[in-house]
């Protein structure tokens, strides 16, 4: 999830070969939105504009179903993404001790991005991995189990990968 | 057969009895006829438990405390603190692992209880999902060629009805009417939906049988196209689950080479092929209206109901919208026949039910139970008791809208019958089990957080109602509650179930509704003592939030 | 590709494929099945698989076969690992993270001793 190559051509690039995949017509829009989403990190308004040219829709309508879902985001986000379930499941397996571990490591609030631009934390609904609570998805991976003592050698572990 | 209220179990493998296990089980039984509890308890020798460090050993159920290493002079000690005055016997206890009495158990009982009978879950976690061959040396696309090839869709549809199968999404709506709803539906194109947009939180037993088991998936989906006159299906699975999506991509294509999806199935002449659809994360997609709304590319907010979408669905056709679990029933019914399903279950409540067991227990996961086991077998068997010694306090069943089950119900079987009675509901299955360190307002204000996230904001007493119980929840866990609190919280839950447009809204009041009833006094002390009986909430008494912005 | 017709070709293909099966179990001594669902992945199960192929190749045992399977069910003793050897009934392990993985072989396959402490059904 590398924001700083999105020139023009990238992002055209991105959204022509995420409509070869899905198709042309209005309901390919999610699945598009989605792959695109994936590719750059984020939905640059170019991107959602560039998207409304191919699938003949307004831009207001794709903005209306960028913003609906949680897993399309319009703002750019930190390197690596930190998502952690604040269900009630994962909230009573020890989720609130989770929470107050990440904010004190990272230093910021949910939603937020830290300054170094490093990381962004966001809460989630239920990942539908309670069996395994509290968990956190970084990235694309799901850690389970987790407690404020396994936390700091896991964010390590990105941080220090020397992506 | 005598009922029981617990039973003692003494390790007799040959090296508790090398320790005098022998004199332990007859003084139990002594003192068992000096109470006068040999009729209430059964005492019975256990070849193996597993544990040779701590022998002779003592495991008491359904508690499934375990003892050891016990000697002839403790037992009256421990009869009398356990099973006379019935708490655990201080200094005998062994915080074992608690996998030796999960297996004493079931091996004790074995045959006398509702076991486990895994239909649904009979090939997931035991076949390689990502080979077909391994789901067709287990009856694979039988049904599917059975029905094709010797049924009409009406008799599929008959047969279905008969077995008196019902929607395991969470309504509890009849199948095999549902089925006929869309066969008789006008329009010469129709849809297949399976709802595999399992958001509720706590709810996991669809991913694990789209990751374990897809291809059962596809050849009922494929069932149900025939017996309602359908040629494409759509299967929508939530964005979160990717190795699902992984998976069932990969029993798609496997089902189309051979033959099972495409042109003439099984030389019927019958066509049908099925495109898999991810989520993008949003709860409200679970509700089938949402979730059409969403296949066609717009905002996932629901349509007004009626029209249903038996009749007006997908693309204004008549579409066929079931759960993953539903569905999942199908092959299992047409294979072996509508009286079969019958010997599974309650006469009300036919067949066995996926449920998904989590928080302060020692085993969570997924169990395949008929319906109508009760809450506190599901506890001590499956579970394996609760984590480390602490009391069952309360129990939400399925999901953030599920209601909640204080220890007083714990008894109730869980059928769609009786819990209509008990005033409860199934839900979707899950099983979200609090001990005595759970605080009711923390719980509510999680519940309602996710709510007021969740709510798609389509309409306004959901959007407002969700977000104004939240805070009212939030101001009482700092200990700034005030009494008439109390009563616009009762106002709201009434308000959301009366007034929302559809299920999300409607249940959001739900588990605040059980909490007020069955919690009152807990609540009470958060807003009169300004204390938090668990010592959970905050209770800073600092203003947290300005009152939230509507729009 | 086997395009299915009828019911008969349906039942061909099973025993075909049943047939093909049981050659392969009769050549594999041993069979170990790790359960790759959501869950799973989450506690590491992969990296348990990583671990069970690596022992396999350097201890150079043969006969083994290793199968993937969905969730099995018990969510919190994950990464679960099932062990059959010959004809005695299968051992499930639960809790079996990588670095579990070399003893706990070790002493099953190399020594036949099951380890009782990580069993949690037999």
């Amino acid at each position: 999830m590398d924001t700083k190559e999105l020139s023009v051509e990238n992002i055209q690039k991105t959204v022509r070969s995420a409509c070869e995949a899905h198709g042309y017509e209005r309901e390919a829009i999610i699945p598009v939105l989605l792959e695109v989403n994936r590719t750059l990190g984020y939905l640059p308004t170019p991107a959602l504009v560039e998207v409304g040219r191919h699938l003949r829709t307004p831009v207001s309508q794709v903005f209306s179903v960028a913003s609906f879902y949680y897993l399309l985001t319009v703002e750019p986000r930190g390197k690596h993404v930190i998502q952690m379930c604040e269900s009630a499941p994962c909230h009573v397996m020890g989720g609130r001790q989770l929470y107050r571990a990440i904010i004190d490591t990272l230093g910021i609030e949910p939603g937020r991005t830290t300054p170094d631009g490093k990381w962004t934390f966001i809460l989630t609904s239920c990942l539908g991995t309670c069996g395994v609570g509290p968990v956190v998805q970084i990235d694309d991976d799901l850690y389970g189990n987790l407690t404020p003592a396994k936390l700091k050698p896991l964010l390590a572990r990105y941080t220090n990968g020397g992506e | 057969m005598s009922i029981i209220r617990s039973l003692v179990l003494v390790s007799a493998d040959p090296y508790s009895l090398q320790r005098g296990s022998m004199e332990v089980f007859e003084t139990i039984r002594q003192e068992l006829h000096r109470r006068e509890l040999a009729d209430e308890v059964e005492v019975r020798l256990a070849r193996d438990l597993g544990r040779h460090d701590i022998a002779p050993m003592v495991i008491v159920y359904p508690e499934a405390v375990v003892y050891g290493p016990v000697m002839p002079e403790d037992v009256p000690f421990l009869i009398e603190e356990h099973l006379y005055k019935g708490r655990i016997a201080p200094g005998l206890q062994v915080p074992v692992r608690e996998i030796s009495g999960r297996i004493a158990w079931v091996t004790a009982r074995k045959g006398t209880l509702p076991a486990q009978q895994p239909i649904l879950l009979s090939r997931a976690g035991k076949i390689d999902p990502e080979n077909i061959e391994d789901y067709l040396i287990h009856d694979g696309y039988l049904a599917l060629g059975k029905a094709l090839t010797g049924k009409t869709p009406d008799e599929v549809i008959d047969e279905i009805k008969k077995s008196g199968l019902q929607g395991r999404g969470g309504a509890g709506f009849p199948t095999g009417l549902k089925w006929g709803f869309v066969r008789r539906a006008e329009g010469d194109k129709k849809y297949v939906i399976c709802n595999a947009d399992e958001s509720e939180p706590g709810t996991f037993k669809d991913r694990v049988l789209l990751e374990g088991d897809p291809h059962a998936i596809i050849e009922a989906m494929t069932i149900a196209g025939y017996a309602v006159g359908a040629d494409e299906g759509y299967i929508y699975i939530r964005g979160e689950y990717r190795l699902a999506q992984e998976r069932f991509g990969i029993a798609l294509d496997q089902a189309r080479a051979y033959g099972f999806l495409g042109k003439d199935i099984f030389g019927s002449g019958f066509k049908f092929d099925i495109h898999m659809h991810s989520g993008a994360g949003a709860y409200i997609c679970g509700e089938e209206t949402a979730l059409i709304e969403s296949i066609e590319g717009k905002r996932g907010e629901p349509r007004p109901r009626p029209p249903y979408p038996t009749t007006n669905g997908l693309w204004g056709a008549p579409t066929l919208v079931n759960n993953v679990e539903t569905l999942a029933n199908v092959p299992h019914i047409l294979r072996n026949g509508w009286q079969w399903y019958h010997r599974f279950g309650t006469p009300n409540s036919a067949g066995t039910k996926l449920y998904t067991i989590l928080g302060n227990v020692n085993t969570t996961g997924v169990i395949e139970v008929p319906m109508g086991i009760t809450l506190r077998e599901v506890i001590s068997i499956y579970a394996g008791g609760m984590k480390d010694g602490a009391r069952f306090k309360l129990a939400q069943t399925g999901g953030s809208s599920g209601s909640i089950v204080p220890s007083s119900l714990q008894d109730t079987p869980m059928d769609f019958e009786s819990f209509r009675k008990a005033g409860v509901s199934l839900g979707s299955g899950a099983l979200l089990i609090c001990d005595e360190n759970t605080c009711v307002i923390d719980l509510a204000r999680v519940l309602l957080n996710f709510f007021r996230k969740e709510s798609c904001g389509k309409c306004a007493p959901c959007r407002v109602g969700t977000q104004r119980a939240y805070f009212i929840l939030t101001r009482i866990s700092e200990g700034i509650g005030r009494f008439e609190d109390l009563a616009t919280l009762e106002t709201l839950y009434k308000g959301l179930y009366q007034l929302s447009n559809c299920g999300l809204g409607n249940t959001a009041g739900v588990p605040l509704q059980g909490i007020l009833t069955h919690y009152r006094a807990e609540v009470e002390a958060h807003i009169r003592n300004k204390v938090c009986p668990t010592g959970i909430c905050s209770m800073s008494g600092a203003l947290v939030a300005a009152e939230p912005v509507f729009h | 590709m086997p395009g299915v017709k009828s019911l008969e070709d349906l039942q061909d293909l099973r025993d075909e494929t049943l047939k093909k099966r049981e050659l392969v179990e009769q050549s594999a001594e041993i069979e170990i099945t790790v359960g790759i669902g959501t869950p799973g992945i989450a506690v590491g199960a992969r990296e348990t698989m990583k671990a069970i192929l690596q022992f396999i190749e350097r201890e150079q045992i043969s006969g083994v076969t290793v199968r993937q399977t969905g969730n099995i069910g018990m969510d919190s003793w994950e990464p679960i690992m099932k062990i059959r050897v010959r004809d005695f009934p299968v051992v499930t392990y639960g809790k079996i993270t990588a670095d579990l993985v070399e003893p706990l072989l070790r002493s099953h396959l190399l020594k036949n001793k099951p380890l009782s402490e990580f069993v949690i059904d037999a």
